[in-house]
This record gives structure tokens, C-alpha cells and sequence, in this order.
């Protein structure tokens, strides 16, 4: 299962425990099934044990693992007859944002995801799944190219944020996702977003902006990192574990704030156990928006988004003033 | 950008907005780019300008005001919309109400409406002087109420931007306003309104990143730093010195971001020349 995090260290210990007693009984020809059976009903106590209760920053470390799906995992798992379409026509070709069209159980959809590397030279290839200016581009030609052809857009959200770097800066990465904030909010066919790893800033947000967000029970999105976040604030990055916390960043967090729709579970200890049936629970997940929204025509699909973020925030008028109206958000969120 | 945290700590001496404005005679002031020492009264008169260099010195939302709308002409909006901090974060709410003792504002961003040159105009000012300018809730919803009004009004929409990003201490909350502000400057746009972006020092981050870049016409302040990533993030991450106007207005214009940058002595003459050829309307459509 990849490389073990400290938390996980008593399962590995108990595995391998199991293991060497398999081996000691084949060798010896001796009948240990008992303490074995025990062993193993130990084991399973053990990880829904630990992995039922797992703290925001085990999470964030769960989101991370080098074998968690991606979006280029889950695509054949999802999808049929995917045809990927490279380039933003302005500048060049970000491997960091996979796009293209596909058929979801037969009907035609844009797919659009966020593509970190499953290995240090695929991470090198795909720059840490951190876009550039021209992913964004990428991803908005491919938007309004399923506005043109009526098609739902589903997205994958996985990345530790847009890439902060000299040439990113210099082809306007503010620009390229303020632009796909902009004109994501008017599309008038369904978008659904799957925050499915790690969901950093204006990063994440720019293939972002849905009628429904959807997150993995193991991921995190936040205006910041942790380690970011940790590093802001208290002036050393080595807090990120009570950042995970202070920040609410993961699924359930999201949740509970009214910010994402659809909290995703997880197979047990995380995707990365069981990719083939995190996908069929991801695959349910996405059948019923896509039907929850499907009633909507085109026009009520763009003022629900609208009417979604309209009425994101926190905040109250303190004291009468002409000018102002009673602005208490809080009860007022529309999901 | 150190220059920036040393005059704000100047700044944050004198009580509020209004304080600010009397600074007594006598008072000198050092140009952090020239060093030559100037009298707040002479830069006063000059729109916080050193005549020495042009170094642009960030000013308050209030002096923004004063400078930008013909006499007496502005009135303020939701003056008293605060944050209910949502993640509870601890020590957020002490922090606002000292920023709010600091500089006379609720919140990091002035909203109204007033005249510029007789054209009546509605109006955002950032004042980096509270939370580094940054936005959370309070920013997103005034500046959503603006273009709101200005919508529903046939108004302009002038933005000022002075911010270094999404206010951490909202989280996620933080990162929908970038959200919010560009869907309503998209359905007022596609109403057909007119949105000015004028960028001053600092334009960062998730404020960069969404209202701040989406102008009809986009502007900057000579000097202002303007960038999505922090430069030593950049630094760090590329492992190579940036240049020394990196991420300035002036770098930015040259990367055709800007379509100009525009001295504050200048301004209400560009901005009053585009409300005039705005107003004057187009072709039959
Ligand atoms: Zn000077």
C-alpha cells in the first residue's frame, strides 16, 4: 500500500506479524488457524479503528500518497472512449491539466483534470500537477467547447496549487484563473467538481466553479496548505498539523461550512487500497448529480451556480445605516 | 518589498482615517525609493507623490476618496458589515477590531458611490492598512453588493485593488469570494456594464487572481507590486534570482497585462476620458 505513514505503523506491524505466521505454519506443518483467525480479526478492528477516525493532518498525508489514484487513474474506470485534446491555441500544452472528451455510461461529457505524476519522472513531466497559465487556457477552450456542444463538464481537482514561477507570472497566471472563475460562473450546461486530492487556492478553483463540488473523504481544499497556512500565520511552517485543524480543510469541514455538496467515502485506509472500487463509488456519486441536475434547463443551470456562490459568506451588519440591509448569511446558503 | 512594511508600521501610528489626513505641519516624511526628506504637507499636495522620484506612497481608502471624486460628491456603502469569523479562528476577531481602531475602516475595502468629473461612478477602494488588505467574506459581499448596484443603476464600476490576497484566517470561505466577485462582475459585464481595474501597491494573490484581473480596462500605479505567487516562493521553487522589476506594474505592462500604467496625477483625466467615451455609447446593436 505504498509508503507506511506512522499512523498506519501498527496495521504494517500486524500484517507482517500475520504473514510470518503464515509462513512459520507452512513450514512447520503445525495448526496455528486459532491464534491466526484472531490475528486477523485483530487486524480488522485495528483499521477501522485508525482509519475511521483519522485526524485532518493524517488526511492531508492520506491525500498526498504517491499511489493515489489521479485523474488519469480514474478516467478508464469512469469513462469510455476518451479523446484527449491538447493545448490552449495561445501559447502551448500543459501536462499538468489532462482534458479531453469522453462518454460517461454512454452519454457525452468534457472531462478536465488537475495531473500530478504517479512517480518522480512522471512528476517532473506534469511539474508536480502545478498548472500554468496556458492549463487554465486549456481547460477554459474545452469549457466552451461543451457550452457549444451542450455537453455536462466534470472535473478533477488535484493539485498543491498553481505553479508560482517566473514564466507562470510572466503569461499571466492571475489572469488565466481570474478569467476561468469569470466565465465558468455563466456556463449554462451541468459542472460537477471532484476535489479528489489536494485542492490549493486559486489553483484549485479555477476548474472549480460547479453546480455541484464533490469531495473524496481523504482530500483537502483550502485557500492555502497547511504547511502555507502554518507558515503565515505562526511563522513556522512546522505547525501545519493544527493548521489541517484550525483551517477546516477536509471533506467533512467542507461540509459542515456548506461549501461542497457531496462528501465521497472512501474504501478503507483510502483510494489507494482499492482504485476499482473507489471508482465505482466516485461513478455513483456522479451518476446521481448529473441526475439531480438534470432536470434544470439550460438558464436555471447557470442561475443555480450563480445563486451557489452568490451566497457564499460570513457576516453581519452591526448596526442600522440607511444603506444597508440585514446581511446575516449564515441560514441563508442555498444548497 | 521592504519598503512596503516599514511605511505601513508609519501609517499605523496615527489613529484613524480621518486623523490621517490632518497630519500637522512640520511633519517630514522620508521616500523610501529617493530618501529625500519632503513635507507631508508639500506630498499632500502632490497626491502622496515624491516629486523627487515619482515614488507612488500607498494611501488610505479615505485619502483615495478625498483625491478620486469631485468635492463632496461620494457617499459610502454597508459602512458597518463585519465578519462572523466562520472557521473560528482563534484571535481573528481581536485582530479585526484593532485593525478597525487603526484605521477608522470595518473592513479592508471603502464601497460607494460619487461623482469623477460629472460622471456618477460606483466605487471600490482596498486600504491595505487593514489585514494587508486581504479578503474574506466582508470584501467579497461589499464589492458583490457594489457591482450589484451599479448593475441595477447603469453605473461604472471603478475598483481600486490594494491587497496581498484571500484572508487566511476565513479559509475556504476566502477562496469562494474569488468565486462570487468574478460571477458578478461577469453577469454585470454581460449586462453590458463598464468595470475599471486599477491595481495599486500590492495586487497579490487570490485578489489578483480574480476581480482585480477581469477589468474592462485594467490600470496599475507606477511601482505597484502586482503578481499571483509571492517572489520568494518563485525564488524558492525555481532556485534562481528574479529580477529586480519583477512582478511590477511596469513588468506587467511589458508582459501585456495592463493596458497602461497610469501616474495618479493622471488619473481622473484617463478615467474621466473613458467615462466620457463609455457614455457617449455605441452603434445600434
Ligand atoms: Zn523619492
Amino acid at each position: 500500500m505504498g509508503p507506511e505513514l506512522d499512523f498506519e505503523k501498527p496495521i504494517f506491524e500486524l500484517q507482517k506479524k500475520i504473514s510470518e505466521l503464515k509462513t512459520f505454519m507452512d513450514e512447520k506443518g503445525i495448526d496455528l488457524s486459532d491464534e491466526l483467525n484472531h490475528l486477523q480479526e485483530r487486524l480488522k478492528d485495528l483499521e477501522k479503528e485508525t482509519y475511521g477516525s483519522m485526524t485532518p493532518w493524517e488526511r492531508v498525508r492520506v491525500a498526498r500518497k504517491l499511489n493515489r489514484p489521479t485523474t488519469l487513474d480514474y478516467l478508464p474506470l469512469l469513462f469510455t472512449d476518451f479523446v484527449e485534446c491538447h493545448g490552449d491555441r495561445l501559447y502551448g500544452d500543459d501536462p499538468a491539466i489532462v482534458a479531453g472528451i469522453a462518454k460517461f455510461h454512454g452519454r457525452p461529457v468534457t472531462v478536465i483534470g488537475e495531473q500530478r505524476g504517479r512517480d518522480t519522472k512522471e512528476n517532473i513531466m506534469r511539474n508536480y500537477g502545478m498548472p500554468h497559465p496556458e492549463g487554465y487556457r486549456k481547460a477554459l477552450r474545452l469549457m466552451q467547447q461543451a457550452e457549444k456542444f451542450r455537453r455536462p463538464i466534470i472535473t478533477f481537482i488535484d493539485t498543491k496549487g498553481a505553479f508560482p514561477g517566473k514564466a507562470a507570472e510572466e503569461r499571466g497566471q492571475s489572469e488565466a484563473i481570474a478569467r476561468n472563475l469569470f466565465e465558468m460562473s455563466w456556463l449554462s450546461v451541468p459542472v460537477i467538481c471532484v476535489v479528489i486530492g489536494e485542492g490549493a487556492s486559486g489553483g484549485a478553483l479555477a476548474i472549480g466553479v460547479g453546480n455541484q463540488i464533490l469531495m473524496l473523504e481523504n482530500s483537502w481544499y483550502s485557500v492555502i496548505s497547511p504547511e502555507g497556512a502554518a507558515a503565515l500565520l505562526w511563522k513556522d511552517a512546522g505547525k501545519a498539523e493544527v493548521a489541517a485543524k484550525t483551517m477546516k480543510i477536509t471533506g467533512s469541514d467542507l461540509k459542515k461550512l456548506g461549501i461542497i455538496d457531496k462528501l465521497i467515502p472512501e474504501v478503507l485506509g483510502g483510494a489507494h487500497h482499492d482504485p476499482g472500487k473507489q471508482a465505482e463509488i466516485i461513478d455513483q456519486a456522479l451518476i446521481d448529480s448529473l441526475k439531480e441536475l438534470s432536470p434544470l434547463s439550460a438558464e436555471q443551470i447557470r442561475q443555480q451556480r450563480l445563486t451557489k456562490y452568490r451566497a457564499i459568506g460570513d457576516y453581519e451588519t452591526v448596526q442600522g445605516n440607511q444603506s444597508d440591509q440585514k446581511g446575516n448569511n449564515r441560514d441563508n446558503k442555498m444548497r | 518589498m521592504k519598503d512596503f512594511f516599514t511605511k505601513k508600521k508609519k501609517y499605523a501610528t496615527v489613529p484613524s482615517a480621518k486623523a490621517r489626513q490632518d497630519v500637522p505641519e512640520g511633519i517630514v516624511r522620508k521616500c523610501p525609493k529617493c530618501k529625500k526628506i519632503m513635507y507631508v504637507k508639500e506630498l499632500q499636495k502632490h497626491l502622496f507623490v515624491c516629486q523627487s522620484c515619482g515614488y507612488h506612497y500607498p494611501i488610505s481608502a479615505q485619502v483615495r476618496a478625498e483625491m478620486l471624486f469631485d468635492q463632496n460628491s461620494y457617499v459610502e456603502f454597508d459602512r458597518n458589515m463585519v465578519s462572523l469569523n466562520p472557521l473560528q479562528f482563534p484571535n481573528y476577531l481581536n485582530k479585526l477590531e484593532s485593525d478597525r481602531k487603526k484605521t477608522g475602516l470595518n473592513e479592508a475595502v471603502w464601497t460607494g458611490k460619487g461623482m469623477i468629473e460629472g460622471y456618477e461612478t460606483a466605487v471600490a477602494i482596498m486600504d491595505k492598512g487593514f489585514r494587508m488588505g486581504s479578503m474574506g467574506s466582508v470584501v467579497g459581499e461589499k464589492l458583490t453588493r457594489l457591482v450589484e448596484y451599479a448593475d441595477q443603476n447603469g453605473l461604472p464600476v471603478i475598483i481600486f485593488s490594494a491587497s496581498g490576497g484571500a484572508r487566511m484566517q476565513e479559509g475556504v470561505l476566502s477562496l469562494m469570494q474569488m468565486a462570487k466577485t468574478s460571477a458578478a462582475l461577469k453577469t454585470f459585464s454581460k449586462n453590458g456594464g463598464l468595470y475599471i481595474s486599477i491595481m495599486t501597491h500590492p495586487t497579490t494573490g487570490g485578489v489578483s487572481a480574480s476581480f482585480a484581473s477581469l477589468g474592462d480596462y485594467n490600470f496599475a500605479e507606477p511601482g505597484a507590486l502586482i503578481g499571483f505567487a509571492g517572489r520568494r516562493i518563485i525564488e524558492q521553487t525555481i532556485g534562481e534570482k528574479l529580477p529586480e522589476d519583477f512582478q511590477t506594474a511596469e513588468f506587467l505592462l511589458k508582459h501585456g497585462q495592463l493596458d497602461q500604467v497610469i501616474p495618479r496625477s493622471e488619473l481622473r483625466n484617463v478615467l474621466s476620458r473613458i467615462l466620457s467615451i463609455h457614455a457617449a455609447g455605441g452603434v445600434e446593436g
